[in-house]
């Protein structure tokens, strides 16, 4: 809702286009490298971990579950001790993407609202972040489901 | 057991193309990690995203679009057995580990720590 | 006789002494270029409380009693208590105001309060209607990140045009009794929205109402940059003050190196990781009444106009897709 006062002498356009200018680019190759190398990596240890698991006995397609729990708990523990933001800092995507985000959302939200108690708190609060990830991903699986049900 | 250039490869693409989507487009990271969980379930629809898992591991399985997929073979795979309502009855067959893991964690954590700002 | 001036200013005559002031500050702050001159730093955001919240309000109430104590005044001769923050309800202000036990007039600008309760302040006073007023204002940056972005342990990359929200509380009593710096005249600016959506961008959103508000102080008053030795914005940042000068510059003003901006000062960008600079109510709240109140009390400083800025907007109208609006208010301080 545009509020231009003459004093001024400038279209919202022109501003727009001046504020375009002005706006400093991300270091997009830089970001890009470093999510790349981080996320990789993430990557790399959860199949460092998965092979552990199988060695441990578990069949190559179960080990999947302990692998995601483990890295899903490191994330947690991360996130507690306050170094998780530190390196997203760093990452970027990095450590969005892979299922320690998921985690970080949860685990940051439940830490923030706790003061608010456990249950105005920690509980309406825990899913503020991941909330829309598993929204997403639960009606995508219904239409995609129904869709292959049906045909 | 998988092998560990392809895991680093193809989880590392994943998050470079998670990081261009964030430095290129006014999406926030809530935007953009559920267009990765829908992408991963049509792609888990399509049968593509289990042959992306068998070939890149942990590169395919962490990051946040096999929720997606996994969301999808659970709903899928049911149906396969019980008709429309396993759509239903099997969508977090799955993916129950990581989303309790995940809530749990997160829980304790909540007890244990402080944020710190 | 304080004289209304055109539509947006007024001459204030006898003009307001700015009596006493305080400051308070975290950490970060304490380790910026402008350290010494905040009255107490705390060591950590959380300064002994059991939230961020709480902490804030702590912060706040340690300003005023410092305010009060370096000027002696007693608290019941505070006849208003103006304050506002950040926070919904602006909580920090109220809570407070129940503490101190003042008549209370509870006031959101944004980051633009210093300015706009230093202008109420000495409208009440060069009016008439009180002797002694607190003003004071504060942000916090974990109870302003968990209250307009995200929780504090959330991993995100801030994009190079983010601010960071300063940590500290200011306050001042406005006195009709007193030596300078005076508070001589007062710019209050309308609210002005030329289609920011970006909440990383709040330079760009708020240079246009500073512009506005310093296009009409320099009409009205009949002044130019060069009257002051010093022109301070709240918190333009990088992008901002860069965006400012262009837009003055459209109406045939060139301020050089007397126009600069609080968010650039209290910050060392090449020390701190802290984006295109300070923000926040706090941001001219301390570098004004802490760092510019003492080069002014020294003689370094004779006349300086300060132009807080805020942009009006909030989660919800955000996400709701609406603009950022935006208002500066502007204040003459003279020895």
């Amino acid at each position: 809702m545009a509020a231009v006062p003459d004093e001024l002498k400038v279209t919202a356009e022109e501003y727009r286009r001046m504020v375009g200018r002005e706006k400093p680019p991300p270091p997009l190759l830089q970001n890009a490298l470093k999510a790349f190398f981080s996320g990789g990596t993430i990557c790399l240890l959860g199949q460092v971990i998965q092979n552990i698991y199988i060695a441990f006995g578990f069949s190559p397609e179960d080990a999947s579950n302990p692998t995601v729990v483990t890295v899903i708990f490191f994330a947690a523990l991360f996130t507690g001790l306050g170094l998780f933001d530190r390196l997203a800092l760093f990452a970027g995507a990095g450590t969005a993407v892979p299922v320690t985000g998921f985690s970080n959302s949860l685990t940051a939200a439940a830490l923030e609202f706790k003061k608010e108690g456990a249950v105005l708190g920690i509980g309406a609060r825990i899913f503020s972040l991941a909330g829309s990830v598993l929204l997403f991903g639960v009606v995508t699986a219904f239409v995609v489901g129904l869709i292959s049900a049906l045909f | 057991m998988g092998s560990y250039l392809t895991a680093f490869l193809v989880g590392g693409l994943f998050c470079l193309i998670g990081q261009l989507l964030f430095d290129l487009t006014p999406f926030t990271p809530g935007h953009i990690l559920s267009g990765f969980v829908v992408a991963g379930g049509i792609l888990g629809g399509l049968g593509l995203y289990d042959r992306l898992i068998r070939f890149a591991g942990a590169g395919a399985n962490l990051p946040i679009s096999s929720f997606g997929n996994a969301l999808v073979k659970g709903a899928m795979n049911e149906a396969a057995h019980k008709g429309i309502i396993g759509v239903l009855t099997g969508m977090f067959e799955l993916t129950s580990t990581g989303v309790t893991a995940a809530i749990v964690f997160a829980f304790f954590a909540a007890l244990i720590f402080e944020p710190r700002g | 006789m304080s004289v209304k001036v055109a539509q947006q200013s007024i001459f204030l005559d006898p003009a307001p002494s700015l009596a006493s002031t305080a400051t308070v500050a975290g950490p970060m702050e304490g380790a910026g270029p402008l350290g010494s001159d905040f009255d107490f730093l705390y060591k950590d955001q959380r300064a002994g409380e059991k939230s961020f919240e709480a902490a804030e309000r702590k912060m706040l109430l340690e300003a005023c009693s410092r305010a009060l104590e370096k000027g002696s005044f007693e608290l019941d001769t505070i006849e208003y208590f103006l304050s506002g923050d950040l926070l919904n309800q602006i909580t920090v202000s109220g809570y407070s105001a129940a503490v101190l036990g003042r008549p209370f007039f509870g006031l959101y600008g944004a980051c633009s309060t210093l300015a706009l309760a230093l202008s109420l302040g000495s409208m009440l006073v060069a009016g008439g209607f009180a002797a002694n007023v607190l003003a004071a204002t504060s942000s916090h940056h974990s109870s302003a990140e968990r209250q307009f972005r995200y929780p504090t342990e959330y991993g995100f990359q801030r994009p190079p045009q983010a601010q960071w929200t300063v940590t500290g509380a200011a306050a001042a009593v406005i006195s009709a009794t007193g030596e300078g710096p005076w508070i001589t005249a007062v710019t209050t600016g309308k609210v002005v929205d030329l289609g920011e959506q970006d909440s990383f961008n709040m330079g760009a959103a708020m240079a246009p109402a500073a512009a506005s508000t310093l296009l009409r102080h320099f009409e009205e008053l009949q002044r130019s940059p060069d009257y002051y030795d010093l022109i301070v914005t709240g918190d333009l940042g990088a992008v901002g003050s860069k965006l400012l000068r262009q837009l003055l510059g459209r109406s045939g003003y060139y301020p050089e190196d007397n126009l600069n901006d609080c968010g650039l000062m209290i910050y060392n960008p090449h020390l701190q990781k802290i984006g295109a600079g300070g923000s926040g109510c706090a941001c001219s709240g301390i570098v004004v009444l802490g760092h510019l109140w003492r080069r002014m009390k020294q003689g370094e400083l004779n006349k300086v106009l300060v132009v807080s800025t805020g942009a009006l907007h909030s989660t919800t109208t955000l996400a709701q897709g609406e603009t950022i609006p935006a208002v500066a208010h502007a204040v003459a301080l003279e020895m």
